[in-house]
C-alpha cells in the first residue's frame, strides 16, 4: 500500500491535490482494494458546484457502491473521461487516475496528510 | 384439514427432543407470552383439495365468460398459443427464485436474455430490462429515471391511459414531485399546448400510442417538440401494434415502456400482467429492476448473470432510483415464448387482423344511424363512437354473450382483436341497429 | 446451448391463425414500421425442445432443497396452479360489469377476511404485485396519514441497519429521509438507539419480526409504544411472517400497517423472480387511504399499479390458505421454526451460528472465524453447496454479519432432506481444512463454472446481435 507524501487525504479515502487554485481528486491505493474491481464511475458534469463532505459521484464494483466525498466545496471545471470507459484505471493506477479538477476552491474539509491517513488506515484496515 | 408439513409426529417429537426441547411453545420463548394467540384464528377449518377445488369451482363459475369480446382498455383479448399456456407451467420455472445463483440458473438466465433481445427487436429500443410489475408502473418509473435536481416536473398526455396517469400521480407525489396532464384536442394530445408547457424544470414527457382512445399519436412528431426543449421523451406502446406502427426508436423515444399483457398473457381480472421497460444505451445505468448480462465462466464457455446490480435497493439502499426486487419474471418468460412461437409473420398477422377487425367494426357500426366516430385521427385495434341509449345497448349485447364496450365519458370505447370473427362482429352489430331502430 | 435466434431458420413458422375474413386495411405510411421485424422464425417443435432444454437447466423449489434464506423457498402445491388455470378466472376482463365478476370479488373478499385474521389488520388491498410494492403502498399509508393531519414535519423513516435493502429503498421513493439506527449485539433493535433518533420529525419505523437474523424481538411492544407516543406510524415487513402465522399477530404487536408476500408466506410460486403479490393490510383508522384503480373502482385514491392487483396470485394464495385453514397455518409456522431450529443444531458444531439461541424460521451462519483458518469464504461454500444438487442459501446477508449465510428450510421439507443437508454442510467443513482449493473452485459440476461478473459489468453485452 502506498501514501504518496504530496497527496492530502480524506477520512472518506479521497486524495486531493492543489496546483494553481485548481484542486485534483481522486481515491486512494487504500479506497481501491477495498472497493475491489471497479465497473463503473457516476462523474458530475463540468460546471456543477461541489460541496466540501458531500457526496459528487460514486464508484461501482460489482456487489458494492461507494460514494465519492469531496474534500473541497468550488465547482467542477475537468472531468476525466478516460474514466468512462476504463473505470479499471482506478484499480490499476489511483494515484494517476485523478476523477474530478475543482476551481474557484472556497471551502476545504480537515485533511490528513501521507503518515496521518496511513495510520487512519492501519486502524480501519 | 390440508397440510404440506411432511414431519409425523413421532419425528416432530424426535426434533424437538434433537434441539433440547420437550414442547413446540419453547420454540416461541422469546415471544412476550401476552401477545401469543390464546384461541384459534377465526377463520374455516382447513379443507381436503377435493373440498378445497369444488370451493374455489364454484367462485371461478360466479363470473361470466362472454363469448365475444369488444372491450380493451388495457387489458386485450388475444388468442394465446397452447404451447404458451403450457411452457411457462413447467415445475422448473414455476417454483425457481430470482436467479442469484448463476451457475444453477442458466436456464432462467438465458430466457430473460432472450426476452429482453426480443423486446429491443421489437422497439427497437438498444437495452431491455428483465421486466417491471405491469406499464403503468413502467411508466411511473421511467418518469424518475428522468428527474433530477435542476429538472423535477413530469408531464403526461391527457390520452394516457387513467391508471396509469393515478400510478404516475402517486409515484410522483411519493417523491414530492410534480406532474402535469398536457391536454388533448380531438383525441390526440396537443401539440401546441405540449409547447407551451414544456418549461426549462420539465424532465420528460410521457406520450401513449395507440391512445387511451384508441387514437395513433403524431408520436414522431411529438418527441421533436419535447427535444427541442431538452426534455426526455417516453412513449408507452402497445406491443402488439409494434408490427406494423413505427418503432418507439422510430419515434425518438428515450425511454419506451408497454403493458406485455397483448403478449400471451391472459386478462385475468387485471392480473399478473407485464412491465416492458427500454431506454436507449445512455439511459442503461438509470434503469430500474433487473437486467441479464452476457459474459464468459471461467473455463472461457458463454454465461449469463445477473448484472449491472449495484442500480440496484440491495446494494444501493436508499440511493436506488427504485426499490423493486421481485418482478414478473414468468409472465416476461410468456411473453419472449409468444413472440417465438408466433414469429415476425404471426405476429403482423395479429397486428394485422386486429386493426381489420377493428375497422370493420367501426364502419359498421357507423352505418347506424345516430353512432359515429368520435375522433378523426387513425386508429389501431380500438375507437370511440358516440352511442345513443348506450345502457341500453350494452345490456342487449351483454344479454347475448358479447362484452361491448367500455363507456367512456359521453361515450363508447370499443375494441377487436384478431380472437373475433366476422360472424361475431355481424352479430354485435345487428343487436346494436336493432335497439336503435 | 444455442440461444432462441441461432435456432432461427428464415421462413419456418407455425399455423396459429386462419385467413383474415374481413378486408384488410391500410395503415398510413408515416406511421407504419420502417425497420424491420427481426424475431426469431420457428416452428412449435423448435420452440418447445428450446424451453425444454432451458427448464433442464433451472432449479426450482419443486426440484430439490431450497434454503435461500428470507425468501420462503416453501413447496408449491399443484392444485393451486389448476385453480389460477380456470377459465372462470383468466378471461375475465378487468373492465368487465361488476356483476358479471361476483366471483373474483368473492375470492378477493374471502382471501381479505383470512389475511386480516392472520395479521391482525382491519383492511386489505391486494393492489400492490410484489412485496417491495406493497412496503410502498404501506409508506405511503404513512405518508398521506400525516399530510391529511397537516402533520408535514415529519420527514423521517427509522430502518434498522440489518433490513433488507428495499426498506431503505421504499421509504426514499415515498420522499422520507431514511434514518438507520445500529442493531443491539444480539441483531434486535438497540432501544437507546431507537429513543436517541425519535422525535416530531419521525414518520414511522419500518421494522420486520422475526428481524433478518431470524430472532424475534422480545422488545417489540416497547418499540411501537415509543414510536407511536412521538406521533409516528409502525409499519411491518411481512418478509419473515411465516415464523408466525396463527401464533402471534403483528397487529397485536402494535403495527398499523403490514405487507405479506403472498408468493413467500402462501405459497404461490415465485416463478423465477415473479410475479409475486404484496398484500397491504392497515389498521381502521388508514383504510381510507388504501389504493384503488380509477377505472375498476373510483377516483381519488393513490394508485400503485393499473387494476386491481396480481388477481391470479391471489387465487393461488387463497386455495392454500382453505387447505391449511385455522389448524394448517399455525402448524406451518410451528414447523417452520421447528425445520429451522433442527437444522442449526445439526450444523452446529461445524459451523457456527451468528447467534446461538432459538431461531425462528431462519438462521444465519457466520463464517468469519471459520475464513480465518481455511481461506474458504461464504461464498466458496455457497458454490460447494452447488455441486451437491443443493441451491446455496443467502450469502452475505444480513449486512450487520460477516461472510454470512443465512438458511431457511421451511416447513415442507422432511426430516430426511434436513439430515442430507446438514450431512452436507459438515462434509464441506471437512473439506475445507484438507482441500481448500477445490472449494475456492467449485462448482466443478454445475452448467457452468464461476462466471465473470467484473467482465460482465464493465462492458455489458444485454442483448444478442446478428453477427
Amino acid at each position: 500500500m502506498t501514501y504518496p507524501n504530496e497527496l492530502l487525504y480524506t477520512k472518506s479515502h479521497e486524495w486531493l491535490k492543489e496546483t494553481d487554485g485548481v484542486a485534483e481528486i481522486g481515491i486512494s491505493e487504500f479506497a481501491q482494494d477495498a472497493l475491489g474491481d471497479v465497473v463503473f464511475i457516476n462523474l458530475p458534469e463540468v460546471g456543477d458546484e461541489v460541496v466540501a463532505g458531500e457526496a459528487f459521484g460514486d464508484v461501482e464494483s460489482v456487489k458494492a457502491v461507494s460514494d465519492l466525498q469531496s474534500p473541497v466545496s468550488g465547482i467542477v471545471c475537468e472531468i476525466n473521461e478516460e474514466l468512462i470507459d476504463a473505470p479499471e484505471m482506478l484499480n490499476s493506477d489511483p494515484y494517476g487516475a485523478w476523477i474530478i479538477r475543482v476551481k474557484d476552491v472556497t471551502d476545504k474539509e480537515e485533511l490528513m496528510d501521507a503518515d496521518a491517513y496511513e495510520a487512519f488506515c492501519a486502524e480501519e484496515g | 384439514m390440508g397440510s404440506y408439513v411432511p414431519a409425523t409426529a413421532a419425528e416432530r417429537r424426535e426434533m424437538l427432543q434433537a434441539i433440547g426441547m420437550n414442547s413446540e411453545k419453547e420454540l416461541y420463548s422469546d415471544v412476550p407470552a401476552s401477545m401469543l394467540l390464546d384461541k384459534p384464528l377465526n377463520i374455516p377449518s382447513g379443507m381436503s383439495e377435493l373440498e378445497v377445488r369444488a370451493k374455489v369451482e364454484a367462485m371461478a363459475a360466479k363470473n361470466r365468460v362472454y363469448e365475444t369480446v369488444l372491450r380493451g382498455a388495457g387489458a386485450y383479448d388475444h388468442y394465446i398459443p397452447s404451447i404458451v399456456k403450457y411452457i411457462p407451467a413447467k415445475e422448473e420455472f414455476l417454483t425457481a427464485y430470482t436467479p442469484y445463483q448463476a451457475e444453477m440458473s442458466q436456464g432462467i438466465l438465458q430466457s430473460i436474455f432472450e426476452y429482453q433481445t426480443m423486446i429491443c427487436q421489437l422497439t427497437g429500443m438498444d437495452v431491455s430490462n428483465a421486466s417491471v410489475y405491469d406499464g403503468a408502473t413502467a411508466a411511473a418509473e421511467a418518469a424518475a429515471m428522468c428527474r433530477d435536481r435542476k429538472r423535477t416536473v413530469t408531464l403526461v398526455s391527457a390520452t394516457v391511459h387513467p391508471d396509469t396517469i393515478n400510478t404516475i400521480r402517486t409515484y410522483c407525489f411519493g417523491t414530492n414531485h410534480e406532474l402535469r396532464v398536457v391536454p388533448c384536442k380531438d383525441g390526440r394530445t396537443d401539440p401546441e399546448a405540449l409547447k407551451e408547457m414544456l418549461t426549462p424544470d420539465v424532465a420528460s414527457m410521457i406520450v401513449q400510442s395507440p391512445n387511451f382512445f384508441g387514437q395513433i399519436e403524431d408520436a414522431k412528431a411529438l418527441g421533436e417538440i419535447v427535444h427541442a426543449a431538452k426534455a426526455q421523451y417516453i412513449l408507452s406502446f402497445n406491443p402488439i401494434s409494434l408490427a406494423i406502427l413505427a418503432t418507439p426508436k422510430e419515434c425518438g423515444a428515450d425511454i419506451a415502456v408497454g403493458e406485455g399483457q397483448p403478449l400471451g398473457l391472459p386478462m385475468a381480472w387485471g392480473g399478473p400482467y407485464l412491465g416492458i421497460m427500454t431506454a436507449s444505451s445512455r439511459m442503461m445505468r438509470k434503469l430500474p429492476g433487473r437486467i441479464v448480462g452476457e459474459t464468459t465462466d471461467d473455463a472461457g464457455n458463454r454465461a449469463y448473470v445477473l448484472s449491472l446490480q449495484a442500480r440496484e435497493q440491495h446494494i444501493r439502499r436508499e440511493k436506488a432510483s427504485s426499490n423493486i426486487c421481485s418482478n414478473e419474471a414468468l409472465c416476461a418468460l410468456t411473453a419472449g415464448l409468444y413472440l417465438a412461437t408466433v414469429g415476425p409473420d404471426g405476429l403482423r398477422q395479429v397486428a394485422k387482423q386486429s386493426m381489420a377487425k377493428a375497422h370493420y367494426l367501426a364502419d359498421a357500426l357507423c352505418a347506424i344511424p345516430g353512432v359515429s366516430l368520435k375522433y378523426s385521427g387513425p386508429f389501431f385495434h380500438e375507437f370511440v363512437t358516440v352511442l345513443p341509449k348506450r345502457d341500453e345497448v350494452l345490456s342487449a349485447l351483454d344479454k347475448a354473450g358479447i362484452l361491448g364496450g367500455l363507456p367512456v365519458e359521453d361515450g363508447v370505447l370499443w375494441c377487436a382483436t384478431e380472437k373475433v370473427t366476422k360472424a361475431q362482429l355481424d352479430k354485435a352489430v345487428a343487436i346494436v341497429k336493432e335497439v336503435l331502430a | 446451448m444455442k440461444l432462441i435466434f441461432e435456432k432461427s431458420i428464415s421462413g419456418r413458422k407455425s399455423s396459429l391463425l386462419p385467413a383474415c375474413d374481413v378486408p384488410e386495411v391500410e395503415l398510413d405510411a408515416a406511421y407504419q414500421r420502417q425497420s424491420e421485424l427481426p424475431l426469431p422464425e420457428l416452428c412449435e417443435t423448435d420452440v418447445s425442445r428450446h424451453y425444454t432444454q432451458l427448464c433442464q437447466r433451472v432449479h426450482g423449489v419443486n426440484c430439490g432443497f431450497y434454503p435461500l434464506g428470507s425468501c420462503t423457498m416453501k413447496y408449491n402445491p399443484r392444485i393451486n396452479e389448476e385453480m389460477a388455470a380456470l377459465p372462470g378466472f383468466t378471461a375475465i376482463h378487468p373492465l368487465a360489469p361488476k356483476a358479471s365478476t361476483e366471483g373474483c370479488r368473492e375470492v378477493y373478499e374471502t382471501a381479505a377476511r383470512y389475511l386480516c385474521e392472520i395479521s391482525g389488520m382491519d383492511g386489505m388491498t391486494f393492489q400492490p404485485a410484489a412485496g417491495a410494492h406493497g412496503e410502498f403502498t404501506g409508506v405511503m399509508l404513512i405518508k398521506q396519514y400525516h399530510v391529511s393531519r397537516g402533520d408535514t414535519a415529519r420527514t423521517k423513516i427509522i430502518v434498522p441497519d440489518s433490513a433488507h435493502g428495499t426498506n431503505p429503498a421504499t421509504a426514499a421513493m415515498c420522499g422520507f429521509e431514511v434514518v438507520n439506527i445500529a442493531s443491539a449485539p444480539n441483531g434486535c433493535v438497540d432501544l437507546e438507539a431507537l429513543k436517541a433518533v425519535l422525535g416530531p420529525d419521525v414518520a414511522g419505523l419500518m421494522l420486520t419480526n422475526p428481524n433478518t437474523v431470524g430472532i424475534f424481538d422480545e422488545n417489540i411492544l416497547e418499540i411501537t409504544r415509543l414510536v407511536h407516543e412521538c406521533g409516528g406510524l409502525c409499519y411491518y415487513d411481512g418478509a419473515n411472517l411465516n415464523a408466525v402465522m396463527g401464533v402471534v399477530r403483528p397487529g397485536d404487536m402494535g403495527f398499523d400497517c403490514i405487507h405479506m408476500n403472498l408468493h413467500k408466506t402462501f405459497s404461490t410460486p415465485h416463478g423465477g423472480g415473479g410475479p409475486g403479490a404484496g398484500a397491504v393490510g392497515c389498521k381502521e383508522f388508514l383504510k381510507k387511504f388504501l389504493p384503488k384503480s380509477v377505472l375498476m373502482e373510483e377516483a381519488g385514491h393513490i394508485q400503485v399499479r393499473m387494476f386491481e392487483g396480481n388477481f391470479l396470485v391471489v387465487v393461488r394464495a387463497l386455495t392454500y390458505l382453505m387447505t391449511l385453514g385455522k389448524e394448517g397455518v399455525p402448524e406451518a409456522a410451528i414447523n417452520a421454526v421447528l425445520n429451522a431450529n433442527y437444522l442449526m443444531r445439526k450444523i452446529q458444531g461445524t459451523f457456527e451460528p451468528a447467534f446461538d439461541r432459538t431461531c425462528m424460521h431462519e438462521f444465519v451462519l457466520d463464517l468469519s472465524e471459520f475464513k480465518k483458518e481455511t481461506g474458504v469464504s461464504a461464498l466458496d461454500v455457497a458454490k460447494s453447496l452447488i455441486d451437491r444438487g443443493m441451491h446455496p442459501p443467502t450469502m452475505y446477508f444480513p449486512l450487520i454479519v460477516h461472510e454470512a449465510l443465512m438458511l431457511e428450510p421451511t416447513e415442507t421439507e422432511s426430516k430426511q432432506t434436513l439430515d442430507e443437508a446438514a450431512e452436507i454442510f459438515r462434509d464441506l467443513y471437512k473439506l475445507a481444512f484438507t482441500d481448500p482449493e477445490y472449494m475456492h473452485a467449485a462448482p466443478h459440476h454445475a452448467q457452468i463454472g464461476r462466471p465473470d461478473e467484473v467482465k460482465a459489468a464493465r462492458n455489458p453485452i444485454l442483448r444478442w446481435e446478428q453477427a
